[in-house]
């Protein structure tokens, strides 16, 4: 089962709960974490596994050969991304433009461009304490982060339970990240601003048709409109974690939050369990 | 005419809070959300929506079953696992276009993409430039150059002194898109090992693109140990820390209240906010 944790909006807890969820249920269920928020990784921070494996993440940008080019300029004109211009007798690349897709290779007239890897990003996997790992970062300065995603999850475990941090948002990087989750849970806080970021996060699963479910943290302050949201739409609040400064010191250490508090552990257990129930229901319902 | 960017590296570490107060102390400015994904600050800024524009971007392959054959040539050449049983998968679709011009049959046309809306406010603060990107779209990047340069002209326009944006969190394409080009970048952080971690790579980019940053350590009370920390790796880096924000509750209630917490609390925390903001406008 491939459980995912999102939010629309950032630093709402995502990585509190993926690692403490992780940790809690690794003693009974063969249990991975993949942190796909390949822009700033955080999970490693606290779990500090081993790392056993790392791959270049690799997008395939166009290398033209000036012998062959007769600078006829149809590269150009079916990129459409505007990463290859013929200027005169030059043939100039924008390497940082490119999304990979090949038709400038596979269409030129003369064979005259092939393609070769650039690197922008790399994966890396391993274990901590028990727990199977993988995460992808995002060379600096480099773009776009779908493809150092899709490397993370090609390592996704086809058995037990992958739980899948992913990136704040909703566009493209959270949307691959997402995919093919059985489940999402939803973290925000009690806040317009949560509400607001809650919302379009719920509307990004549903196009996904992802059924998901809500983590409320830092409950005790703030107003009711995420409950009263969540009641609305029927989306079940599955834990509810208070407003507390231990925990944001834990946190702000880089220790998890059953690690910190052990009494906790059954609390995200029986988040575990409520998860996997809705999904239970769902394959078995007439209903979707 | 100058511009701050406002960024973090992680999310939630309270840049909308900080952008929502420099709203109310800078002078002769126009504001921009440039986190296209997740706006939030309208939601303390009250804006009378004076302008909606939709944001046309890119483009969706379509198959047309009637002139399609079958011949499948297309779902082998797609690098992005678009098109499965003759369908494009609108979401997985990077608009490349290489499916319709290698169809045989002529059966892919490509259809351009309303990718979101973009708007302009007005506030009590100054105009708002701000965006809504489609839910699950591409091209977030070009959202927010679009609503940089909207905001940059009514800056030129009217004559104003500032533009103050609220960046996305992250290092990828919308930050890099908020960046490019900016006087300043502001990056807030908080004084936990994971802020700790994203600010250096925030740090990073800054350097990659050549343009100036400065720090605000925001909730720096929660681990001063953590902070000294930040300091001394900003020192080490030749980098301003311009501002030590306490935590405290009342940033949480004036966001429930949607108002800039400047005006909402005349408390220390306040203070310490207006002096940053001092020292930014000297830069």
């Amino acid at each position: 089962m491939i459980i995912s944790i999102a939010s629309g909006k950032g630093g709402t807890g995502k990585t509190l709960v993926a690692t403490s969820l992780a940790l809690s249920l690794r003693d009974d269920y063969k249990v991975q974490l993949l942190d796909c928020d390949v822009e700033e990784p955080n999970d490693h921070v606290f779990l500090r596994p081993e790392i056993t494996g790392t791959e270049a993440v690799a997008t395939p940008v166009p290398r033209v050969d000036e012998e062959k080019c007769t600078y006829c300029g149809e590269c150009a004109r079916v990129c459409a991304f505007n990463a290859i211009a013929v200027v005169g007798n030059n043939v100039l690349t924008f390497p940082q433009l490119c999304h990979g897709c090949g038709a400038c290779a596979y269409l030129c007239p003369e064979k005259a461009i092939s393609e070769e890897d650039r690197e922008t990003g790399v994966a890396e996997w391993g274990h901590s304490n028990g727990l199977a790992f993988a995460h992808g970062k995002l060379t600096v300065g480099e773009a776009m982060a779908p493809p150092v995603i899709r490397k993370v999850k090609e390592h996704a475990n086809n058995e037990g339970i992958v739980i899948v941090d992913v990136p704040p948002g909703t566009s493209c990087p959270v949307v691959e990240a997402l995919r093919g989750s059985d489940f999402c849970i939803l973290v925000t806080e009690p806040t317009p601003f949560g509400l607001n970021d809650l919302t379009l996060a719920v509307e990004t699963v549903r196009e996904l048709d992802i059924p998901c479910g809500v983590v409320l943290n830092r409950t005790g302050v703030g107003d009711s409109g995420v409950e009263e949201y969540c009641r609305q739409k029927r989306i079940p609040v599955l834990l509810t974690i208070p407003l507390d400064t231990e925990i944001a010191r834990l946190y702000s250490r880089g220790i998890t939050m059953v690690d910190g508090m052990p009494q906790w552990k059954s609390r995200f257990f029986r988040l575990y369990d409520k998860v996997s129930d809705i999904v239970d229901e769902r394959s078995r319902g007439p209903e979707r | 005419m100058k511009e701050v960017v406002v960024l973090s590296g992680k999310g939630g570490t309270g840049k909308t809070t900080i952008v929502g107060s420099l709203a109310a102390l800078a002078e002769r400015k126009v504001l921009a959300d440039c986190d296209v994904d997740a706006a939030d600050l309208h939601l303390l800024l009250s804006p009378l929506e004076k302008e909606k524009n939709e944001f046309w971007c890119g483009q969706v392959a379509h198959i047309d079953a009637d002139k399609c054959n079958e011949c499948a040539v297309c779902q082998e050449l797609c690098r992005f696992g678009a098109i499965n049983n003759f369908r494009v998968d609108a979401v997985s679709c990077e608009g490349c276009g290489f499916c319709s011009r290698i169809c045989p049959a002529e059966a892919i046309t490509m259809r351009d993409n309303m990718a979101g809306y973009w708007f302009i406010s007005d506030t009590s603060y100054g105009p708002l430039v701000h965006a809504r990107l489609g839910i699950a779209q591409e091209n977030s990047g070009k959202l927010v150059a679009e609503v940089r340069r909207r905001a940059r002209q009514i800056a030129e326009e009217q004559g104003l002194d500032y533009i103050i944006s609220d960046g996305p969190p992250g290092i990828g394409c919308p930050v890099i898109s908020s960046l490019s080009g900016a006087a300043l970048a502001l990056l807030v952080t908080e004084p936990s090992l994971a802020g700790l971690h994203d600010l250096g790579r925030v740090l990073g980019l800054c350097h990659h693109f050549g343009i100036p940053a400065m720090v605000c350590i925001n909730k720096y009370d929660l681990n001063e140990e953590n902070t000294r920390e930040i300091e001394c790796e900003c020192a080490g880096q030749g980098v301003a820390v311009v501002g030590r924000v306490p935590f405290d509750n009342v940033v949480t209630e004036s966001i429930v209240q949607g108002v800039p917490l400047v005006e909402y609390s005349d408390g220390s925390i306040t203070r310490e906010i207006q002096r940053m903001w001092h020292t930014l406008s000297m830069v």
